[in-house]
């Protein structure tokens, strides 16, 4: 049964979600007034003394970076202790964080920066050997055949293979073709362990692909790419998947989009004009909400994967939520406080 | 890699045990129905041939056996849970030990009952059907029937009381008012391998 391997990180984890801030720290974060405070604030929590050993000046992005470190090192330790199947599943996760090295590192080398000052940018869950050599390949094939056919990222490159120059349009298609494939692969490997891993990780990996297909549509209007070549960086393990996609591929501006999105019931909500009066979230933010939302709702079955990948997601999230409020701290911007997005609703002890 | 392109480790094992068995079984049945010896597939044979000894430890290795297998299955997959839960929650650690003493209880019944159905063997003499009588044939029956009861049911339970017992030890590390209310849950849990003792005791009376 499924705790033989996993039944000790699967009790990690889930220690580890309890100590996700919940909305009544965030309220507490949200009344600070200077980093220190916030500072102070977190140590109550599960970071305790993360951020307190740092050096004196405090800057929302050392507060990013520490953050970083801190689920670096939790996944670090659960990634460490894992058994097949579940070490392939976190090094699946950590596989889109790599491409996203890649594709930073090769921008960076287009715009003449040096690869020692890019590194430390890079995210560490997405490190592997070859990094540095990244920077000196001028096409996709070289950067494959040269750099990274001994890293995992090799079995994604089948699409990706082109001989086009790598200029920055060049670098955003090699990502998303990546991206694309790395999903695929990702959704086929959930489903073939079957069960509750499958019933879990499936939806929040289709709902990853539609919102791919609608953030690469809407960010290419304006942009000179072909309906035919974005057509070809959707992935195809969403729910858009066939119809919804060839729509998304002949539309032209905004509104057809949102025509799409409107025959998904789920999608419809995201793309709904707000009502006067509530505050304004962008189309990523709500995005986010969904994902959110996703996400926690693997915790409520047990013996499967979807705790650790939902985790490393909520975390994240929780960063994001942690250094927006610093933003608004330090620039002392108080009215967008509240744009964060609250995770868990916090129980009574 | 050919090996992978079938399947992993696991399933091509399961796939050949029960190709080799099936087809043995085929080869083994056609031999007989080929060569004209289907006579010698004789139940009642083979029923009246074997001691009623055989039955009865059958019965009562059974008994315990599977019982022990049960409750193992429950405690490995309580305490890997108490364990993970444990390291950012210590406080759960000793309340959580009432969990294991569940599955315990299952190969205690185990032994319990491997103890009272091998007390109830006694010896006889007679080698031919005749002599050895309907009594002990019944008694040998029964004793693998209630070792039979008794195994199963505990098997079931022990891993039924796992499973409860890891939830009951992951949501206690989240909050720690569930636990009481999980707990009741395992004791209906446990309740099902009370009843494989009793009717056992019953079937060898």
């Amino acid at each position: 049964l499924f705790n033989v391997d996993h039944g000790y990180l699967e009790g990690l984890v889930r220690g580890m979600k309890a100590g996700i801030l919940t909305r009544a720290d965030y309220h507490n974060l949200a009344q600070c007034d200077t980093l220190e405070d916030m500072k102070l604030h977190l140590q109550c929590t599960d970071y305790g003394k993360t951020l307190s050993s740092s050096e004196d000046d405090l800057t929302v992005s050392l507060v990013d970076s520490k953050l970083r470190e801190n689920l670096v090192a939790e996944f670090s330790c659960l990634r460490s202790n894992a058994l097949p199947p579940l070490s392939t599943f976190l090094d699946y996760i950590t596989y889109s964080y790599m491409i996203d090295n890649v594709v930073m590192l090769i921008t960076g080398a287009l715009k003449q920066r040096d690869v020692a000052e890019l590194l430390p940018r890079c995210h560490p869950l997405g490190a592997f050997d070859q990094m540095a050599a990244v920077g000196i390949a001028r096409t996709p094939t070289e950067l494959y055949s040269a750099v990274l056919v001994d890293t995992p990222l090799a079995q994604f490159f089948q699409d990706a293979v082109s001989e086009s120059n790598l200029d920055e349009m060049e670098a955003e298609i090699l990502r998303n073709k990546l991206f694309k494939a790395y999903l695929e692969s990702f959704h086929s490997f959930c489903k073939n362990i079957g069960g509750a891993t499958k019933d879990i990780m499936c939806p929040i990996l289709e709902f990853e692909a539609d919102r791919r297909a609608f953030i690469i549509t809407v960010n290419s209007f304006g942009t000179d790419l072909s309906n035919a070549e974005r057509s070809a960086l959707y992935p195809a393990c969403g729910r858009l998947h066939p119809e919804g996609l060839c729509l998304l591929g002949a539309a032209q501006d905004a509104a057809q989009v949102k025509d799409v999105a409107d025959r998904y019931p789920a999608y419809k909500i995201i793309f709904e004009e707000p009502e006067p009066g509530s505050g304004f979230k962008t189309l990523e933010d709500r995005f986010f909400e969904q994902e959110v939302k996703l996400n926690t709702l693997a915790f409520l079955q047990q013996f499967h994967f979807g705790v650790f990948y939902s985790y490393i997601k909520l975390k994240e999230q929780e960063s994001r939520n942690i250094v927006w409020i610093a933003e608004c701290v330090t620039q002392r911007q108080k009215s967008k406080i509240h744009n964060y997005i609250t995770i868990f609703q916090g129980t009574e002890q | 890699m050919l090996l992978e392109c079938m399947m992993n480790g696991h399933a091509i094992l399961y796939t050949g045990v029960t190709l080799a068995f099936w087809s043995t079984i085929l080869i083994v049945g056609l031999c007989y129905t080929i060569f004209d010896l289907g006579f010698r597939f004789d139940v009642a044979w083979f029923l009246t041939e074997t001691s009623p000894f055989m039955w009865a430890n059958l019965g009562i290795g059974l008994a315990i056996s599977l019982s022990v297998v049960g409750a193992a299955w429950g405690i490995y997959i309580t305490g890997s849970s108490i364990l993970g839960g444990g390291v950012k929650a210590p406080r759960i650690k000793t309340k959580n030990l009432v969990s294991i003493i569940f599955c315990e209880a299952v190969a205690i019944y185990g032994i319990i009952m491997a103890i009272v159905i091998s007390n109830m063997a006694e010896n006889f003499s007679g080698t031919t059907p005749e002599s050895i009588g309907a009594r002990n044939y019944q008694a040998g029956y029964s004793m693998f029937g209630a070792g039979l009861t008794v195994g199963f049911s505990n098997l079931f339970c022990g891993i039924c009381v796992g499973i409860v017992g890891s939830g009951a030890a992951l949501a206690d590390a989240q909050n720690g008012s569930l636990f009481v209310k999980i707990l009741i849950v395992e004791i209906f849990g446990s309740a099902i391998g009370l009843f494989g003792v009793i009717v056992a005791i019953l079937q060898v009376k």
